[in-house]
């Protein structure tokens, strides 16, 4: 509030006509002088000292002694003191709670006065103050105003559900407002048909499956009816509301669409785009064939183009949705390629967004105008958008193949003008053009390695390194280039150190002759010298390959590698589709889908777009890959997942700046590491000539031990790549499926979920932790509160790397049963406490009690049958397991699986009856009998413990094992 | 919804802020600070800034920066236009946008604020609504309002509100009934070195200023309307009409709005008003460089070109430039290396020009920047699209109305590349 201070002092007593006389302050006695003049009879006076309160009010002074006094003013006719009133008690009823309540007669009375502007501000205002006592006051006056016979009262008061419901949500359920609510989109006022809608779409959000908007055809009609009439604001509100219906058939569809498409000539942008919003979505169901489908994909450019000529806020927000909408429909923009020109003052945001739309309307007709202006960007100033120029230069060369030899020669151009930043980013891009284009430009070779010393970011390194490994029959000095590399291997990035072992590999493989000490060299540097683990693995691969079998070794590492893909940083087509039924909102401008988002995951459910329902339409693929022959042939793979998709042969990132989507394709890229990689490793032919690993000899013998003595290719790369299939358990034990006990809207975007397992005698709790926020958390630890078997974490809960914003991470934390002991409801009950870098979050859960069953549970069987009589029979328990399809010797081998014990078995009539025991860690004994009829299905078990409260827990266990 | 608003001034300091749901601390806008930190330029903040539990979406505007707080799914557009709609409020009421009017007027703009936004659903953002609501402060009513101790908040609901024209409040009356219509356009452009267009296009408005007595229904035709494919209206014209017979047929707000805006887009071909000779050049191992610029008229139909200003960021080795105007006078900014040159008008006859010599840093190796020159200039008279409005016609009221209409065009960003 220091400007509040400085106006004071700046003002003082000088300015009598604005309203920063209200600061000036007498000395003391100040709330005295002001409860006086509240107090006072005239009422100018009184007005004078509520505008002095609410000024002192904004400043942060506490006020809230004049509290009864300010109240005391409120029964005026004067407007404007009743507003100002008003804006007092928003702030501070909340803090006199209970003089607050004073005020409630006051407010039901305005809510019966003649003035609709009165009952209105009434009931508005009550809805403001956060007060569960005036909330049940408000029940009334609301019904009423929900009814009243003027619509700006309605309107006011179906906004005031929300509020209600904000503070209240169950009592606005009790009283039935959601169905009064309902009743208002029939309304026969649009502003109340457009408060009603965004009154319900705000609860809906918190509310996930309500149903609350139920769209039918003719609520539709009146939506759209009412579309016509209401504020901007609430076309809006209405047009986001259509977004989510589903329309029945083409027809439906493309009436809609007639009706809405006024909409895109609206001079609010955010009518424009949520109009674009419904009409990108419901046109998917029209046929192509149909006339109105092109009408409607011509009438989709003016508005969008238009957007651009806003503000550049306004653009920035556009452009993200265009850049989703030239992915769904490039169809729609392909003519206006011109107006995603950079404007040199167009701010750095506006910029890097236009350099994306414009690469991705790339064709063979726009292509020389796009590259001119692409060379004149990268000769401006700013540094991130140059680099990003350069790079959309080779895009375009990948993308239009007729382009490819002009982008080349463009990035030659540039090279020669030695700056070194853009040297770097040519580089790393012409490597691109290489693998997209064998043996085509590799004359330029010879430019490039003439910077190689100019070099110092770790992409650029690689990418150089990578091209000189590729083509090292063609550079006469290769070997010597390389091996200048490798002497500061060490303080080389792993991206580079990577590329150097797989480059001189191949060198080796190519001309083995001269390079044999080099290649020594480096698979030493890599294997010995080396704390990292990816390095290491490579170079035994490396090593064992060469050693077993060269020619094999050349199969693999100089096979022919696919191509690249000529998009990149495409949106995976579900998620685009998914975005594109958010077009508007937050998460179209980062490009992610909206459960990620931590307060808005509430309610959302993942939207579709609809299937077209037009004839002989159905069977089309979602049309991402219009574009002619790009129509992606089996081979190639998008070239995100080259990072690892080809372990052999690339390490290089993709090149583009990385897009939110990466995620999921890296991760399949690892996936294809870990499998298609091995196959084709395992795959080449072993039994080959060994003429060319004579110069290896001395390799095996400086293996280490672990890994020289694996007597065959296949199995050493076994034992290397046995990171897959998770951890072996011992066979039997269930594990319940994970489920979420700690929901990331109550934890600041962090879910848990997780499952207890018993696996070999150690209990562990198997967690999830998903990152929900925007931010990074790291720091993470856990704690359990005393509970009825001492679970506690056998060590700390080991989350080693930062977990970045939509990651997720698998722990397993191994418990201990010795902590300390407090009997919980329900007796398996959990309460954990995880802690990271932004708070501590509680939450509880409940174990299977076969967690607690040990391994050395089987009783003897003497002891069995004096135990049994020894437990008097009010400790036993009956309970019937239905639906077991099992016979009893499946059954008693499925429950050992879990430590349940079979000692005995009786035949009985037909009846098997099982004799089982099982032993906690506590030492607590339960004995069990469990009878089984054939052709029943339903077991019958008398389970008898000296604490017999855990019964019903040994029940579940025995249900949960044997139905699963 | 729009959960709070904070306003943030030049140097950093929060100075307004207003909650619409419950109080959001203002640490919040630390985030913002951030961002502001990073950004190389005040213009270069991200509008959209992602916070752990909030989003904040600000707008900078006579540097003054708007930031809201929303916590759920909003539509960021819905928050812009809505800043916006503050911003053009505050000016409308206090005549200028500053810290000092807000701060000065800081009972009114929490009336208004309040007003605007109802548990962060947009309220009444229509100007003429608000004037019912909340009348704007003037010397006059506020020496009288002492005086009388009358009120500058309306007591009754406006009229507006809830009518079929929620823009036009009745009752109106005026002694002279006048329409005036400002057709003004400007022409975005990029030239390249050698002179050609790259890329084109004009923004069309067309602002009116209406006082008309009752409920006038009136209608605009063009001469040329199918120049006008890509148009944005007031909600006040008939779309119907307009798609079926090209005309504009509305019942007009009372005062000063925007009829329409319209969008020429670069596919058509535009007319580019002047042409720049320009050159601008080192040489390697001197450190002087030459600097040449003459401006010329071209597709003007005869109109002057007025007002002109020429502006270029020179590459950041120049430390001086020493140069003589034909007509006008040049300031360089050796801090910054903002080159400003006020032309004036450009008389045909006598093309004004700009020459001289630009020092160096000694020894500094060539700039390899090419300088941009930024371009303003007016045209009265003239819609350089060839947009002309054929007749315009008043029905549903008896009196004889004034009219006119107005043309003009201006530079927006037109850039010469060199």
């Amino acid at each position: 509030m220091e400007w509040a201070s400085q106006l004071c002092e700046n003002r003082g007593l000088g300015s009598k006509m604005t309203d920063s006389k209200y600061f000036t302050t007498t000395k003391k006695g100040e709330i005295f002088e002001l409860k006086a003049e509240l107090n006072s009879d005239k009422k100018e006076k009184k007005k004078e000292a509520v505008k002095k309160v609410i000024a002192s009010m904004t400043v942060g002074k506490d006020v809230s002694a004049l509290f009864p006094d300010v109240v005391n003013c409120m029964q005026t006719d004067n407007l404007e003191l009743k507003k100002l009133v008003y804006l007092y008690l928003m702030n501070y009823a909340k803090s006199q709670p209970d003089m607050a309540i004073m005020a409630v007669n006051t407010f039901v009375k305005d809510c019966e006065d003649l003035n609709p502007l009165i009952r209105a501000l009434a009931v508005r205002t009550m809805g403001c103050i956060r007060v569960d006592k005036i909330t049940e006051y408000l029940c009334e006056p609301l019904r009423k105003c929900l009814k009243d016979e003027d619509p700006y009262v309605r309107k006011t008061a179906a906004v005031c559900v929300a509020k209600l419901h904000d503070i209240n949500a169950q009592l606005v359920e009790d009283q039935g407002f959601l169905d009064t609510l309902k009743d208002l989109i029939s309304d026969s006022n649009p502003m109340v048909v457009a408060n009603a809608v965004a009154a319900l779409s705000e609860i809906a959000e918190s509310h996930p499956n309500s149903n609350l908007l139920d769209l039918n055809p003719q609520t539709i009609n009146k939506l759209l009816t009412a579309l016509n009439e209401c504020t901007e604001w609430g076309q809006i509100f209405i047009l986001d509301c259509l977004a989510s219906y589903l329309p029945r058939d083409d027809r439906e569809s493309q009436s809609i669409c007639e009706r809405v498409t006024p909409r895109l000539s609206h001079a609010n942008s955010a009518v424009v785009l949520s109009a674009v919003k419904v009409l990108m979505k419901f046109m998917e169901m029209l046929p192509k064939d149909l006339d109105y489908y092109g009408t409607l994909l011509k009438k989709l450019a003016p508005p969008l183009v238009t957007l651009l000529s806003a503000e550049p806020e306004l653009q920035y927000v556009a452009l993200r949705n265009i850049n989703l909408i030239v992915q769904k429909r490039p169809e729609i923009l392909k003519h206006e390629m011109k107006v995603f020109f950079v404007k040199y003052n167009d701010p750095i945001y506006v910029k890097l967004e236009k350099l994306d739309i414009m690469i991705r309307l790339a064709s063979q007709a726009n292509i020389a105008q796009v590259l001119a202006e692409l060379k004149e960007y990268a000769t401006e100033v700013d540094v991130d958008f140059v680099r990003k120029a350069v790079r959309a230069i080779g895009r375009c060369a990948i993308k239009v193949e007729q382009s490819a030899e002009r982008c080349v020669s463009t990035l030659l151009d540039l090279i020669q003008t030695k700056v070194n930043y853009v040297v770097q980013e040519a580089i790393v891009v012409i490597k691109d053009i290489f693998r997209k284009y064998p043996n085509k430009y590799e004359s330029v070779i010879a430019t490039l390695c003439e910077n190689l010393d100019s070099l110092d970011e770790p992409e650029a390194r690689a990418a150089m390194i990578w091209i000189v490994g590729e083509y090292a029959e063609r550079i006469d000095n290769a070997d010597e280039l390389l091996e200048s590399f490798l002497e500061g291997f060490h303080d080389e990035s792993t991206q580079v150190q990577l590329q150097l072992l797989t480059a001189i590999v191949k060198l080796f493989l190519k001309k083995p002759t001269e390079t044999q000490e080099l290649v020594q060299q480096v698979l030493s540097l890599a294997t010995q010298d080396s704390d990292n683990p990816d390095l290491r693995d490579r170079g035994y691969i490396y090593w064992r390959l060469l050693s077993t079998d060269p020619v094999a070794a050349k199969e693999v590492v100089l096979a022919e590698k696919p191509l690249i893909s000529e998009e990149t940083d495409l949106i995976e087509p579900t998620l685009l589709e998914e975005l594109i039924c958010h077009i508007g909102t937050l998460a179209s401008v980062y490009h992610k889908p909206p459960s990620a988002f931590v307060e808005g995951s509430r309610g959302v459910q993942h939207k579709r777009l609809p299937p077209r329902t037009g004839s002989g339409e159905s069977t089309e693929t979602p049309d991402v890959g219009q574009s002619g022959p790009s129509e992606a042939p089996p081979a190639v793979i998008p070239s995100q997942g080259d990072l690892l998709g080809d372990l052999l042969n690339l390490d290089l990132a993709p090149p583009t700046a990385t897009v939110p989507s990466v995620q999921p394709s890296m991760q399949m890229g690892a996936m294809d590491l870990l499998g298609g990689g091995l196959d084709s490793l395992l795959g080449g032919d072993i039994g080959g000539s060994p003429s060319m690993g004579a110069g290896l000899g001395a390799a095996p013998a400086a293996m280490p031990a672990s890994l020289g003595s694996a007597p065959a290719v296949g199995g050493g790369l076994g034992d290397l790549f046995d990171l897959g299939g998770g951890v072996g358990m011992p066979t039997g034990s269930y594990v319940a499926p994970k489920t979420v006990w700690l929901l990331a809207m109550k934890a600041k975007g962090l879910e848990i979920s997780g499952t207890f397992a018993r696996r070999g005698g150690i209990i562990q709790m198997d967690l999830s932790l998903t990152n929900k926020a925007m931010s990074v958390m790291t720091d993470f630890a856990i704690q359990f509160n005393r509970n009825s078997f001492g679970l506690a974490p056998a060590g700390p809960l080991q989350v080693l790397t930062p977990l970045s914003p939509n990651q997720t991470i698998d722990v397993s934390l191994p418990l201990s049963t010795s902590g300390p002991v407090m009997k919980m409801e329900p007796l398996n009950n959990l309460q954990v406490a995880v802690k990271n870098n932004i708070d501590v979050f509680y939450f509880s859960c409940q174990y299977p009690l076969s967690l607690l069953f040990v391994e050395d549970g089987k009783m003897d069987r003497q002891v069995f049958l004096a135990t049994w009589k020894d437990i008097p029979n009010d400790n036993e328990a009956q309970f019937q397991i239905k639906d077991i399809h099992l016979n009893s010797d499946v059954a008693s081998n499925k429950l050992q699986g879990s430590n349940i014990f079979t000692i005995a078995k009786r035949t009985v009539e037909g009846q098997d009856m099982l004799y089982q025991s099982v032993k906690l860690t506590n030492g607590i004994w339960v004995l069990a009998e469990m009878r089984i009829q054939t052709g029943n299905p339903n077991y019958t078990l008398s389970i008898k413990c000296r604490a017999p409260e855990v019964c019903p827990f040994v029940y579940q266990c025995y249900e949960l094992v044997l139905k699963n | 919804m729009i959960h709070s608003l904070f306003l943030v001034n030049a140097s950093g300091d929060i100075f307004l802020e207003k909650h619409w749901k419950s109080v959001v601390s203002r640490s919040v806008c630390d985030y913002f600070f951030e961002a502001l930190e990073r950004a190389t330029e005040p213009e270069n903040v991200p509008p959209v800034i992602p916070t752990p539990h909030h989003y904040l979406i600000n707008v900078l505007r006579h540097r003054i920066y708007f930031v809201a707080v929303i916590q759920s799914e909003v539509p960021p557009l819905f928050v812009i236009e809505f800043l916006h709609r503050v911003v053009d409020t505050f000016q409308d009421y206090f005549g200028v946008c500053t810290e000092a009017a807000i701060k000065d007027n800081v009972v009114v703009v929490y009336e208004l604020l309040e007003e605007m936004l109802d548990n962060g659903f947009p309220l009444a953002t229509e100007s003429n609504i608000l004037k019912e609501l909340i009348k704007p402060p003037t010397i006059l009513r506020t020496v009288v309002n002492t005086i009388t101790g009358s009120t500058n908040v309306g007591e009754q609901l406006p009229t507006g509100q809830l009518s079929v024209v929620p823009w036009r409040r009745t009752g109106v009356k005026y002694t002279n009934n006048e329409a005036y219509f400002d057709v003004i356009e400007e022409i975005d452009a990029i030239i390249d070195k050698s002179g050609s267009t790259i890329t084109a296009e004009i923004q069309g408005v067309i602002d009116a200023c209406v006082k008309l007595t009752g409920m006038p229904d009136l209608t605009l035709s063009f001469m040329n309307p199918r120049l006008l494919d890509d148009v944005s209206f007031h909600p006040c014209v008939r779309f119907k009409r307009w798609e079926a017979e090209r005309i504009l047929s509305f019942i007009p707000p009372d005062g000063n709005f925007r009829l329409l805006s319209y969008h020429v887009s670069s596919q058509n071909l535009v007319a580019i008003p002047v042409y720049v000779k320009h050159n601008i050049s080192f040489r390697e191992g001197s450190s002087q460089g030459r600097f040449e610029l003459t401006l010329g008229p071209k597709q003007t139909m005869g109109k002057a070109v007025e007002s002109v200003l020429v502006s270029s960021q020179l590459p950041r080795g120049v430390l001086n430039a020493n140069l003589n105007p034909s007509q006008g006078t040049y300031t360089f900014d050796p801090v910054t290396k903002l080159l400003s040159w006020d032309v004036g008008k450009i008389n045909p006859q006598k093309l004004p020009s700009l020459k001289g010599s630009m020092s160096l840093q000694a020894g500094a190796s060539k700039p390899d920047e090419n300088p941009t020159i930024n371009i303003q200039f007016k045209i009265q008279q003239l819609a350089i699209s060839g947009l002309k409005v054929n007749r315009l016609d008043m029905y549903g009221e008896k009196y004889k109305p004034f009219k006119g209409i107005k043309y003009m065009t201006k530079a927006g960003k037109f850039q010469v590349r060199t």
